[in-house]
């Protein structure tokens, strides 16, 4: 059987706290200056390190260093990935900047790959609106070899207020590909059915399908459960939180289908969370049929039944 | 003390799901028969994944599933190769707190943009917001390497020919590069799968085949790219080293990522040109290293040598080294 799958996007913005060497490194950015830190041996280090690495002391001595440099090495890519600095062929490369010791990673606007080489100058394209990142630097740009040596500020490393935080998004995009059981789990939803399958070894029936995780077994024989069952223990949500689809107070529950071993999550709606009790019966509130898909979204939410509550025994194993 | 062998070891190269657990319990069947041993035997479970290879916090946990956690059991995880958490599961029994364990990687490489996800191992604040991609990463590295004259495009060349004796030199040559200097041959494919290592306390070896720990160690380089010569792997150096030094050593399993790596890991190891090597095929994430380790453990119980080495490396510029010793005599 083929098994299912589905594009997935995930994404978050890292809030990132920068400490006193890198919200300096980032401050100069910001301001159009780039600090590299001096260790105890003397070396520039660009970016800046936040220990020395012989004396493990703590990195306070910031100098500026030129926005020009030298390429130690370097490729080219043909097909720009999503978030890098540049969305047409560049060249990375590993460029040690004037008046400092060590090379840092950055792009190169260069064209083709003709125009790189080992040796080449390149000088910094600055971001239009800075605002005390790495990409404040936009990339670097092949220097124009009359231009003569970078202008070197040769500053103390002083700047402006300290940037204490750095925001670094991550967008990371994945197909999400299920196993032959629950691909059955999902297509009978697509039908208004639930699925399960039970354990060869202790006949247990999972709901949604999974590897039997008290055998370490695959479960192998289908078993159709009831849209039905009872709340084995439930908490009610008070909290209001991003992309909440619901108001509070409402209640998530654990609802045991008959049929099943193992209890699903759910919404329990069309009640008063107050009347939410162990053992109450519910039955599943399915959306409209021409919406359904291959999703447990078909099943809206789940309400009382109106039978009497299931006893603690019947659920007890379950809890 | 315990001494600690590896008696069992099995992989699998495909992931269905994006989790990996229906991989996972068909790799524990076949490296427990193969030690001799039931699943209630096992002490301790140690596995090595990541959840941004999957896309979903704590995937680890669904693993579980497939060790059949009901009466409990000791596990643990590393968010790395799980030849680190083989090391981890070697010193549960050096400690005499387990005398078996089973050690497991696993990771479907393929699910998501491999290339970017990767990015997000570098340094937060200075490289990973520009998501360079490992392969290009890979590729400063080599041509730092061809520049100072250790090796040339002909002998990565000839690296991945050894790998696939299918492919002639000349061939490989004239192929488009995919990140200059690097052509496709001297990226290790990126693949799926999963891998478990059974490892055993002597008490518990009995009669069973058995390659003998005598050594590990695992080392990591600064992490900024500029901070280290390039074109040295002092980590692996100072791995090895650990690991009791690599005299006697007559097969090696190195981890390299990129055919260059191979060339610059044999300079860091000192290996002589007569130590064989157990080529290097694809690369799936989280269990490579892991399998390294499982190859060189079937050098020695299959009688092959008396003595192997396994490498393992995280990072697209070997920045993160493990080396392990095994040999046939406790």
């Amino acid at each position: 059987m083929d098994t299912l799958s589905a594009p997935l996007t995930i994404a978050f913005d890292y809030t990132r706290s920068l400490g006193p060497v890198l919200g300096r490194f980032m401050a100069g950015l910001r301001d159009g200056r780039v600090l590299g830190g001096r260790t105890s041996d003397g070396r520039v280090h660009v970016p800046p390190l936040e220990y020395d690495p012989d004396t493990h002391e703590p990195v306070t001595e910031l100098v500026e260093v030129s926005p020009a440099g030298t390429v130690l090495s370097w490729t080219w890519t043909d097909r720009p990935l999503e978030g890098q600095p540049l969305d047409r062929p560049f060249g990375w490369a590993l460029i040690r900047l004037d008046g400092a010791d060590t090379p840092l990673l950055h792009a190169v606007d260069a064209g083709t790959p003709d125009a790189m080489s080992t040796g080449m100058r390149v000088r910094i394209r600055w971001a239009a609106a800075p605002v005390g990142h790495i990409r404040d630097i936009e990339c670097f740009e092949p220097q124009d070899p009359e231009a003569g040596a970078g202008v070197c500020g040769g500053g103390d490393g002083s700047a402006g207020a300290v940037v204490e935080i750095m925001t670094t998004p991550v967008r990371l995009h994945y197909r999400h590909s299920t196993s032959v059981e629950e691909s059955g789990y999902l297509r009978g939803l697509a039908e208004g059915r639930i699925v399960g399958r039970r354990c060869p070894a202790c006949r247990k029936v999972y709901v949604p399908p999974r590897v039997c995780p008290a055998c370490g077994v695959a479960t192998d024989e289908e078993v159709e459960v009831a849209d039905r069952g009872t709340v084995t223990t439930f908490c009610v949500v008070n909290v209001p939180f991003a992309g909440q689809r619901l108001t509070p107070p409402y209640v998530v529950a654990q609802v045991l289908l008959d049929g099943a071993d193992i209890p699903i999550p759910h919404l329990i709606l069309g009640v008063p969370a107050a009347d939410v009790r162990m053992g109450l019966r519910v039955a599943a509130v399915w959306r409209d049929r021409a919406d359904w898909s291959t999703t447990p979204e078909n099943i809206d939410h789940f309400e009382p039944s109106g039978e009497a509550d299931a006893p603690y025994e019947t659920f007890a194993e379950h809890l | 003390m315990n001494d600690v062998a590896v008696i069992g070891f099995a992989s699998s190269d495909v992931s269905v799901t994006t989790s990996g657990v229906e991989t996972l319990v068909p790799v524990f069947e076949a490296a427990l028969a193969q030690a001799g041993l039931e699943r209630r035997d096992v002490d301790f479970w140690c596995s090595g994944s990541s959840d941004y290879l999957a896309g979903r916090a704590f995937s680890f946990v669904n693993a579980v599933d497939a060790i059949g956690a009901v009466p409990p059991i000791a596990e643990s995880h590393v968010e790395m190769d799980a030849a680190w958490a083989l090391y981890e599961a070697y010193i549960k029994i050096l400690a005499g707190e387990a005398s078996t364990a089973l050690v497991y990687g696993f990771g479907k490489g393929t699910a998501g943009e491999l290339a970017r996800v990767l990015a997000l191992q570098l340094d937060p604040y200075t490289v990973a917001p520009l998501w360079p991609d490992a392969i290009s990463v890979g590729a400063l590295q080599a041509r730092l390497g061809i520049d100072a004259g250790l090796f040339s495009e002909r002998d990565m060349a000839a690296v991945a020919a050894a790998r696939d004796d299918a492919s002639s030199v000349e061939t490989l040559l004239d192929r488009p590069y995919v990140a200059m200097p690097l052509r496709e041959h001297d990226v290790a494919r990126v693949a799926d799968g999963a891998s478990a290592v059974v490892l055993a306390a002597a008490d518990r070896v009995g009669g069973r085949r058995a390659a003998w720990i005598s050594g590990i160690g695992h080392r990591v380089d600064p992490q900024g790219f500029g901070e280290r010569d390039l074109t040295a792997v002092p980590s692996a150096t100072a791995a090895a080293a650990d690991a009791g030094g690599l005299d006697g050593v007559q097969v090696t399993a190195l981890h390299a990522p990129f055919t260059h790596q191979e060339l610059l890991l044999r300079r860091a190891l000192g290996l002589p040109d007569e130590v064989r090597n157990v080529a290097f095929g694809s690369n799936p994430m989280f269990s490579a290293g892991l399998s390294r380790i499982g190859a060189a453990a079937e050098e020695v119980m299959s009688g092959r040598a008396s003595a192997a080495a396994a490498h393992a490396t995280a990072g697209p510029l070997l920045q993160q080294n493990l080396v392990c010793v095994l040999r046939s005599e406790s």
